[in-house]
């Protein structure tokens, strides 16, 4: 036998394009974004890919050999394979495999603030009628082991669940116990503003492991005039509540999200501080939604995408620059995204998915026993419309997901096959929202040239993939590092943006 | 190093078997029948301790350094072996033709090999055994033996060639002998994969083995450097699919790079191939070059010196470590790494064939250092080679 050199083995068909999709750099408008069907993507001169497209490059051009590694065309098919392709794609739809593993029960209505974008149609304090009642609870934890996933994430809201208490405590109670027959992997999550909070409470909380969510829109005044209490003390609460569940729970017990009002957009430096005093080494800037009661004061509260996005890239600057002063803090959807971007993994967030997270990755039973696909569904109800209503807990998840609801999320629930979507080049790292459309744009399909979600979606992306690339090795390790710390779909670590 | 062959005088073997070389220690454990151990003499110190009774048990013979000392009648093997390549407790292969003494197993010895065949399916530029196209099926059996007669407690065994695979379901008996004479020992296949591409097959060592892992080699990012550098065309795509298989069937998979020059100027898309695309790997290993065989040939087309590599190696292993996917990098010199790399090298060449040079007398890192093959030449060694002489930063971090 005779060695042979390098041109001997280069295949001898014509190469061929894989699917692939692009998009033009903002930042750099002749080159591109290039991506796969898998998600894995590639920089390149625009020029370039119309030539590649065209077939007129010489079959030995380094760029086929990067394209090639990164399944955007294939040469020779006969001698390569289509293999990585597949598993590639396989990892990143990971979250599909077991049903929905996020289960989130409303737990009371009730509320003390007023907030005047409040998402959840909250209820006076007093109101006990708006309390799940123990027979509803019950059956909840039936419905909850009918479901498949050998992981579970637990999730109790409200309103304020913790107003409710006896009912958070039956529910942990009566969910480990039946899991002694299940031997399911259960994690526990209360979302709670945490001002009532209670040592003998924590003492419970710490017995269930659970973890706590909560809002912290930045300093006390900007805090204060988002959540309005007729005390003025809602910041000074949620920050004592903070320090009682650390000191029992640990440093990493409480989470917190940042709800971006139209005042929150002057300042992100304050808000940021304000998350590093409290020593918060993960924020999560969040725009306001279209539901609850945010619609109607939209005039008052509202912004543009376009405003959020320039106080994002803010925003951004100031966290990368808290990071390289050595002080650890992570964006949360960043993180997200950037998972996207630099990992070839799944992620454990329902609310970017596709198909939908809605139904297929979360389900939630309100205090009234009535089921939703998701906690939009819900204020939707709410605000009077049941379109996506799935059904009652006395109902079998079987009924709920086939539910005339459910068909109508599912037709509009596969991102790669809506418009706009379908050609987009960040579709096999983004997700399909059909209720947020229906919401804002009045039909689950949506028309994505005007759609707030792809808006958001589409400037997050570029602005992320510009700071990448244009960034220092510094930023570009800090993004990296988020990227591959952020949780990975094994469907326990599944997560909703609730609080 | 140590050879693993020496010149004996063999008397009265009516055939060849293999044979444990028993001391006293070795008898009273118990372990092997008496039929399959040669009584080491030269074990037993004062002649006076080889009592008529001990040698009248039914060993298979014995062996001595002189003929006087072998009883009379018996099969006996007289080694000239002042270096100590024979030693109780190894397992010696007896060739009475070559008039030699083979060890096939080496008690304590953390880098035994079972040799599973000459041929192989592909025709690697830097091959260190060249294959041979011989039907040597015969070497099933003698593993089966051969296992046999391995201690329980041996820290790891490897199953090389050749190529293994090419055994079919012969390969499938080798290892589960391994199963249930070796079942705490770690197992390790080296095999370029490329026949799991096979429908079913990888399935079958489902359960094999309960420390079995398997080493891959793969040289490219696409078909064409892989193919190239295997001189087989297809071989990337069938060891791709190789290793999904694998990964499937349940398997622990090492992907082996060996850092030949057309490998080295894409690593960094070859471990970004391997982490979005086989992250399931459970090693990395970056292996220097083992200047023997077709690597000889090969000289222009494969060499580069591990110091103009530096860079790339150094940007390939922060990449797989930041991603939690285990990294060594194996048969390169200490001295020609940066720092920073120190504590992923590993001493990977096996001591009977592993030597170190002039400048390797007196430095300071030695005893962690791979060192050489022994028939490295100066046209494969580094020119950054120096003695480390001082604790530089780094020396004295021996955590990883
Ligand atoms: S929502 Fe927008 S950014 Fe996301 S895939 Fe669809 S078109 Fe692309
Ligand atoms: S001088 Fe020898 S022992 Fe020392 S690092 Fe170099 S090769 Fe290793």
């Amino acid at each position: 036998m005779k060695f042979r050199g390098r041109e001997a083995f280069t295949g001898s068909r014509p190469y061929r394009l894989l699917p692939l999709r692009f998009r033009r750099l903002p930042w750099d408008p002749s080159r591109a974004f290039v991506s796969s069907m898998s998600g894995d993507w590639l920089l390149m001169e625009h020029a370039t890919l119309e030539r590649v497209i065209d077939r007129v490059l010489a079959a030995d051009d380094p760029v086929l050999t990067d394209m090639e590694a990164r399944h955007l065309i294939a040469r020779d098919i006969d001698r390569s394979t289509l293999a990585p392709l597949l598993s590639q794609y396989k990892a990143r739809k990971a979250y599909l495999s077991q049903g929905p593993a996020l289960h989130i029960i409303v737990v009371s209505l009730r509320c003390h603030h007023t907030c005047s974008y409040c998402q959840v149609s909250r209820k006076p304090t007093g109101a006990s009628s708006f309390d799940m009642s123990e027979e509803v609870a019950n059956t909840v934890v039936e419905r909850l082991f009918e479901w498949p996933s050998h992981t579970l994430t637990v999730e109790l809201q409200g309103g304020e669940p913790l107003l409710h208490f006896e009912r958070v405590h039956g529910l942990l109670s009566r969910i480990i116990e039946r899991n002694q027959r299940e031997h399911r992997e259960i994690r526990f999550v209360i979302a709670s503003t945490l001002h009532d909070l209670t040592d003998e409470q924590v003492q419970v909380l710490k017995t269930y492991n659970v973890q706590l969510s909560t809002s912290l829109d930045g300093p006390e005044a900007l805090h204060n005039a988002n959540r309005p209490r007729p005390e003025r003390d809602s910041h000074a609460r949620t920050l004592a509540g903070i320090e009682r569940a650390r000191a029992t729970l640990g440093p990493g017990s409480v989470s917190a999200l940042t709800t971006i009002t139209r005042r929150s957009l002057e300042d992100p430096l304050a808000i940021i501080h304000e998350y590093r005093r409290r020593d918060f080494h993960s924020i999560s800037l969040r725009p306001l939604s279209p539901y609850g009661f945010a619609r109607k004061t939209v005039a008052r509260t509202g912004y543009s995408i376009d405003e959020f996005l320039a106080f994002y890239r803010k925003a951004l600057e100031i966290i990368l620059s808290v990071n390289h002063d050595g002080y650890e803090l992570e964006e949360g959807y960043a993180s997200l995204l950037l998972s996207q971007l630099h990992t070839p993994f799944s992620h454990g967030y329902v609310d970017l998915r596709s198909p939908t997270g809605a139904g297929l990755g979360a389900v939630v039973y309100d205090y009234d026993g009535q089921v939703y696909p998701s906690d939009e569904a819900r204020m939707l109800a709410a605000m009077g419309d049941t379109s996506f209503a799935l059904g009652r807990v006395e109902e079998s998840p079987r009924t709920w997901l086939s539910s005339p609801a459910m068909r109508r999320i599912l037709d509009a629930g596969v991102a790669e096959a809506l418009p706009g979507c379908s050609d987009c080049a960040y579709v096999p790292l983004c997700g399909a929202d059909p209720i947020d459309h229906y919401a804002r744009q009045g039909d689950p399909v949506g028309h994505r040239p005007t759609s707030d979600f792809c808006r958001k979606q589409m400037g997050m992306f570029d602005l992320l993939l510009e700071r990448w690339e244009l960034g220092s090795d510094a930023d570009r390790r800090v993004l990296e590092q988020w990227a591959l710390k952020a949780p990975r779909s094994t469907p326990s670590d599944d997560v909703s943006e609730a609080g | 190093m140590l050879p693993l062959d020496t010149k004996a005088k063999l008397t009265n073997w009516g055939h060849a078997p293999l044979l444990k070389v028993a001391d006293l220690a070795e008898m009273a454990v118990g372990r092997f029948p008496f039929e399959r151990m040669a009584l080491d003499l030269r074990s037993i110190g004062q002649k006076s301790a080889a009592t008529a009774e001990l040698v009248g048990l039914p060993w298979a013979g014995f062996i001595a350094n002189q003929d006087a000392q072998l009883p009379s009648g018996r099969p006996g093997v007289v080694l000239d072996d002042r270096a100590g390549i024979v030693r109780p407790g190894d397992v010696i292969e007896l060739q009475p033709l070559r008039s030699r003494v083979l060890v096939r197993y080496r008690r304590g010895d953390a880098s035994n090999v079972l040799f599973a065949t000459e041929q192989c399916n592909s025709y690697c530029m830097m091959c260190s055994q060249p294959p041979h196209d011989v039907d040597d099926a015969w070497r099933i059996e003698q593993m089966c033996e051969l296992v046999k007669l391995i201690d329980a407690d041996t820290p790891s065994l490897a199953i090389s060639g050749g190529e293994p695979t090419l055994l079919g379901a012969g390969l499938n008996r080798v290892i589960g002998h391994c199963a249930d004479r070796l079942p705490a020992t770690p197992l390790h296949v080296l095999t370029n994969g490329r026949r799991f591409s096979a429908h079913g097959y990888a399935a079958t060592f489902e359960a094999a083995h309960p420390a079995l892992s398997w080493g891959v080699p793969l040289y490219g990012d696409h078909f064409c450097l892989h193919d190239y550098v295997v001189q087989s065309s297809g071989a990337f795509a069938e060891t791709i699919k190789g290793l999904y298989a694998l990964h499937q069937a349940g398997q622990r998979i090492e992907i082996r790079v060996v850092l030949v020059k057309p490998t080295v100027e894409r690593l960094q898309e070859l471990v970004r191939y391997l982490y979005r695309n086989l992250p399931f790997v459970e090693h990395v290993a970056l292996m220097g070059i083992e200047p023997t065989g077709f690597a000889k040939a090969h000289y222009d087309d494969i060499w580069i010196d591990p110091a103009d590599m530096a860079d790339a190696l150094e940007a390939a292993v922060e990449f797989l470590a930041a991603r939690s996917m285990a990294v060594s990098l194996f048969n390169l010199p200490l001295c020609a790494l940066s720092r920073s790399l120190w504590p992923f090298a590993r001493q990977s060449i096996s001591n009977w064939k592993r030597d170190y040079l002039p400048p390797c007398e007196g430095c300071l890192v030695r005893e962690r250092c791979a060192g050489f093959f022994s028939w490295t030449t100066d046209a494969w060694t580094s020119r950054a080679i120096r003695t480390i002489t001082h604790h530089e930063e780094g020396v004295s971090c021996e955590k990883h």
